[in-house]
């Protein structure tokens, strides 16, 4: 880094440079504003210097890719190795419809699946509750059953391609299902990538498909990290997730600091019930959004690496490297795209994927175009997959790694989003941790006070949405969106029907019985959970007996 | 401040989880002076109507993105039908496509507000509507 | 009259359309409360305040379905405070009490604090009315207790149940306000957190310097997300109850109650008055002459008082005073 001579130099200098030039400039035309500032509402200045890094220390703060803190990367080649997974969240309707679309997606250069259930399934109900009426396969996939799951991977290798799925309260029993498909594909579980979503304090501050209340629900996260250590080592446990905290309005420093604090509440949970966390945090993984602000974003991404490594390094002590690791998946900000003038989508969506590559993400989902409609039509996206793609091969920013660093502005906002972020996570701490927190409702404060003022903003015209508040048209309706036939609830009910007809009725009552059994004690349920799920026992009926013994979570909403 | 209140409730009919817009609207209507019910997540139509009932709402406002309109927003209102209710005007947002809009006007729903709603246009109706 | 007979024979929507004209039109609900009156006076009225946080909400929502299980009929007014600048209000109470929507037997209204033309306490008396005579045995007001008007609403009770919750960074908030003098029953909710036997000395502490009452108020513990004793503090409520009976208290609460009831009512009617006579041109003047110093406050209303009686007296409004 520059010494401190140089450094009053170029300090001297930015004044006169403000004084004379800039002022010059200023009377003739003033800026836009007079104050800008980034997506998150932090203020921008207009020039960045070496300065501002002053006293900077690049082995302590940047180091190298694949190196404590892994500001630069979690991998050392990074992009010129290989390419992130590109890796797009489907799902609607049948198990049918869903697998057409999966195929359909593979055979177009995607490089693994990501999995979405519908509503009732991700909330544990079978198509045929009342709560499912109208909701089944409407915004993912209906699994009521291991029949369904079958159906969802039928023709599709589980040993060749990862798998995301985006499911939190049942997650024990679709990864159970899953298992019990491969197993029948003749692979073992220990031959298994991809990852469990399995996140559920984000489901109390932002989502909402929670069923249990707190500690049961951390009981079913910390079986599912027992259970893979021992038997599915490729696997990732745990999706901490980021991204449903921005969509609910937070901003960039509170997207980091909320998850990570999330990572904390897990890794101390784990480590309550006896797990030695170099035996589970290796396959931690986490969720990450990726907003409009291209700048702030990359800066984001870096600064929750950081403080991530640090964390494990400090405060949980880790001595395995790989734990120190902050690996995620990032989707751009379905919350930024518009109803109007939905083609703009492409463009916004292609600077948020793009800041996403700039921060190093190891997979990625890109919105399609009418995300603020309906659920994606297939030409949508095909052109959100193609989007990857041509940053992938066309662009030229994988073929070094970590491009951005050393600009003396992403390396500011880094710094700063880190020590901001640091300092929400100490606020929580003092509230006692993640849970306390959020059932004083902190969480969700801050998350709504963010959104109120975004509105706000958009209202006052102090943020710009192109085509809502400015550059608008006269638009006729949208065409080719995907409807999901309305036929799927009915289908799934008939299904149902049948199942429970051919199914071992007498070996299904049984299993949910030791099922019963096994969850008034502190046995990891994953095993007999399997066993449900291979005699055919539904979501619905594994989940009745969970909730019948855990109980059901209220809302804690703080208005 | 002194006078008629307009009193709103505010409902997350079905599963749907997402209530950023909901929050959002709920805060606005609050500052432009209204009484605001808000009753969180996964409410059934037999909850709406009856909250409705005890709280006597102005409006009923519907945020729902997950597509399970077409069946709650008619059932809410085959609801307030079957208790007599003809003076709660029902509004409704979220992910809604244009195409459905027209049934759910037949059905009575007064105004869907999409993505893009301006919270004044919001308050601006409720304000004409419940005189 | 059709709107009572409707009331008392359970119209909840009848009940409810009341309880938004005592609300917005105090003069034209009074003509209904008049005519049923006489159908009330049935109900025990429970009033529950605590901070926020405390957990009032969930215990209203825990009491309520052991007394639905012994047979008896909810009534809850829930009142949140209103915005000072917009006046509007978010009333999120009911989100606590979900369970209870359905249940025909229970009966729940939001209430904000502000923008009832004649005042919270007002309605709120009324309201216990409408829902005694809608034929609830067991009324339960539950405050948020910060704001003097609220702590006057919870006089209106048979039993004052006053809520708090360790660790709340100012461990007695309750000692403030006044609040203490009216508990009748303290509940630490919230009883598994730290601070919490603290919070019990102290409040025995406080209790111990008023001697003179001839009820001790119990100081319980509950955990009210895990229906941890709730059933003990309804315990508590009948013994209370029953004390109130047996000492003749209970009636001189209800006399103290229909007492403050009559103040209340008065002194918004008078208020009423004055603004009938005196318009905010003249009340303009007055307000400019104090401000200039011109006038001292106290001269000025003795002034207004004496013209007020004087212009009463010469008959302006209705003069119906029936001894």
């Amino acid at each position: 880094m520059l010494d401190k001579e140089e450094m009053k130099k170029i300090k001297q200098l930015k004044k006169e440079w403000e004084n004379n030039v800039v002022q010059k400039t200023l009377e003739r035309f003033p800026e836009r504003k007079n104050k800008l500032v980034t997506g998150s509402g932090k203020e921008v200045e207009r020039l960045y210097t070496p300065v501002n890094l002053e006293g900077s220390d690049y082995n302590k703060e940047l180091n190298f890719p694949g190196q404590y803190p892994y500001t630069r990367g979690v991998q050392p080649t990074m992009y010129r190795g290989r390419f992130w997974t590109m890796r797009q969240y489907a799902g609607f309707g049948t198990a049918e419809e869903s697998n057409k679309r999966y195929k359909y997606l593979l055979d177009q250069g995607q490089t693994g699946l990501s999995v979405a259930f519908d509503l009732p399934t991700q909330i544990g109900y079978d198509s045929d509750h009342t709560m499912s009426l109208g909701e089944v396969g409407k915004v993912g996939v209906a699994i009521d059953s291991l029949k369904d799951m079958e159906m969802l991977f039928n023709g599709i290798p589980l040993d060749k391609v990862s798998t995301s799925m985006t499911i939190n309260a049942p997650a024990t029993v679709l990864l159970a299902m899953y298992i019990a498909v491969a197993e029948k594909q003749g692979i073992s579980p220990d031959k298994l990538k991809g990852t469990i979503q399995n996140d559920i304090l984000k489901e109390y501050i932002a989502r909402g498909t929670y069923i249990f209340p707190p500690a049961p629900s951390m009981r079913l996260i910390t079986n599912i990290f027992e259970f893979c250590f021992k038997e599915m080592p490729l696997w990732n446990t745990i999706s901490i997730s980021g991204y449903h905290i921005r969509e609910a309005g937070a901003t960039a420093v509170q997207e980091v600091a909320f998850t990570l604090a999330d990572g904390i509440a897990y890794v101390d949970a784990a480590i309550k019930i006896g797990l030695k966390v170099d035996d589970f945090a290796p396959r931690l993984s986490f969720f990450f959004n990726a907003h409009n602000d291209l700048l702030e974003e990359v800066a984001k991404f870096r600064a929750a690496r950081r403080l991530w490594a640090k964390i494990m390094k400090e405060r949980f002590g880790v001595k395995n490297e790989k734990s120190l690791m902050l690996r995620f998946h990032t989707q751009t900000a379905g919350c930024t795209l518009t109803a109007q003038q939905a083609d703009n989508n492409i463009a916004r969506v292609t600077i948020q994927a793009l800041a996403a590559v700039l921060g190093g993400t190891q997979s990625l989902h890109t919105n399609s175009r009418d995300e603020a409609l309906a659920l994606p039509a297939e030409d949508s996206v095909r052109i959100a997959l193609r989007t990857q793609q041509v940053l992938a091969y066309e662009s030229g920013v994988t073929e070094t790694v970590d491009p951005l660093a050393g600009s003396y502005y992403v390396e500011t906002l880094t710094n700063e989003i880190e020590k901001q972020a640091l300092e929400y996570i100490e606020r929580i701490d003092k509230l006692g941790g993640v849970t306390q927190a959020i059932e004083k409702g902190f969480i969700q404060q801050e998350i709504q006070n963010s959104a109120y003022q975004y509105q706000k903003d958009i209202e006052e015209g102090k943020r710009i949405v192109v085509g809502v508040n400015k550059f608008k048209i006269n638009e006729g309706s949208p065409k080719g969106l995907l409807k999901v036939n309305p036929e799927v609830g009915r289908k799934q009910i008939e299904e149902l029907k049948k199942l429970k007809e051919e199914r071992d009725n007498y070996k299904v009552k049984e299993n949910l019985k030791l099922l019963e059994k096994a969850a008034k004690t502190d046995a990891n349920l994953m095993p007999l959970i399997l066993d449900c799920v291979k005699s055919y026992a539904t979501l619905g009926e594994i989940c009745d007996v969970l909730r019948s013994v855990f109980g059901e979570y209220k809302e804690s909403v703080k208005l | 401040m002194e006078g008629k209140k307009i009193r709103v409730l505010i409902a997350k009919p079905g599963l749907d989880g997402h209530d950023r817009g909901a929050k959002v609207v709920a805060r606005a209507l609050r500052d432009a002076g209204m009484e605001v019910i808000y009753t969180g997540l996964r409410q059934t139509p037999e909850q709406i109507v009856e909250t409705a009932i005890q709280e006597d709402v102005d409006v009923i406002g519907l945020s729902i993105l997950s597509g399970a309109h077409t069946h709650l927003f008619p059932k809410i209102m085959e609801l307030l039908k079957e208790n007599n209710i003809e003076d709660i005007v029902v509004i409704g947002g979220g992910v809604i496509p244009e195409e459905d809009i027209p049934e759910l006007r037949k059905v009575g729903i007064a105004g869907i507000f999409t993505p893009g709603t301006d919270t004044h246009d919001i308050i601006k109706f409720i304000r004409e509507k419940v005189k | 009259m059709e709107i009572v007979e409707k009331i008392t024979n359970g119209d909840r929507r009848a009940a409810a359309k009341l309880i938004t004209l005592v609300e917005n039109n105090f003069n034209q609900a009074q003509e209904i409360l008049k005519k049923l009156y006489n159908y009330t006076g049935k109900a025990l009225v429970i009033g529950l305040t605590g901070p926020p946080g405390s957990g009032k909400s969930t215990v209203t929502d825990k009491i309520t379905k052991i007394l639905r299980g012994q047979g008896k009929t909810v009534g809850i007014i829930a009142i949140d405070p209103a915005s000072p600048f917009t006046g509007g209000a978010l009333l999120g109470d009911r989100i606590r009490m979900q369970d209870l929507s359905l249940d025909k037997g229970v009966f729940i209204r939001s209430m904000s604090t502000r923008g009832h033309l004649g005042g919270l306490s007002q309605a709120t008396q009324a309201t216990v009315k409408i829902l005694d005579a809608l034929g609830k045995d067991i009324i339960i007001i539950e405050t948020v207790g910060v704001g003097q008007s609220e702590v006057d609403i919870v006089k209106v009770a048979d039993t004052v149940v006053l809520i708090s919750m360790p660790g709340m960074g100012d461990d007695v908030q309750i000692i403030k306000a006044g609040i203490m003098e009216i508990g009748d029953i303290f509940v630490i909710n919230k009883a598994d957190k730290e601070g919490c036997e603290r919070l019990a000395t102290e409040i025995e502490m406080m209790l111990d310097l008023n001697q003179n009452s001839r009820w001790r108020p119990p100081v319980l513990k509950t955990i009210a997300t895990d229906n941890v004793g709730i059933k003990k503090l309804l315990e508590e409520i009948d013994r209370h109850i029953k004390f109130l009976k047996e000492s003749g208290e209970l009636e001189q609460r209800r006399r103290d109650s229909a007492k403050k009831e009559i103040f209340d009512l008065i002194r918004e009617q008078w208020k009423e008055i004055l603004s009938t006579f005196i318009d905010n041109g003249f009340l303009d003047k007055i307000v400019t002459k104090i401000v200039k110093r011109e006038e001292d406050p106290y001269t000025a209303v003795e002034k207004l008082s004496s013209i007020l009686v004087h212009s009463y007296t010469q008959g302006g409004i209705k003069n119906d005073r029936k001894d």
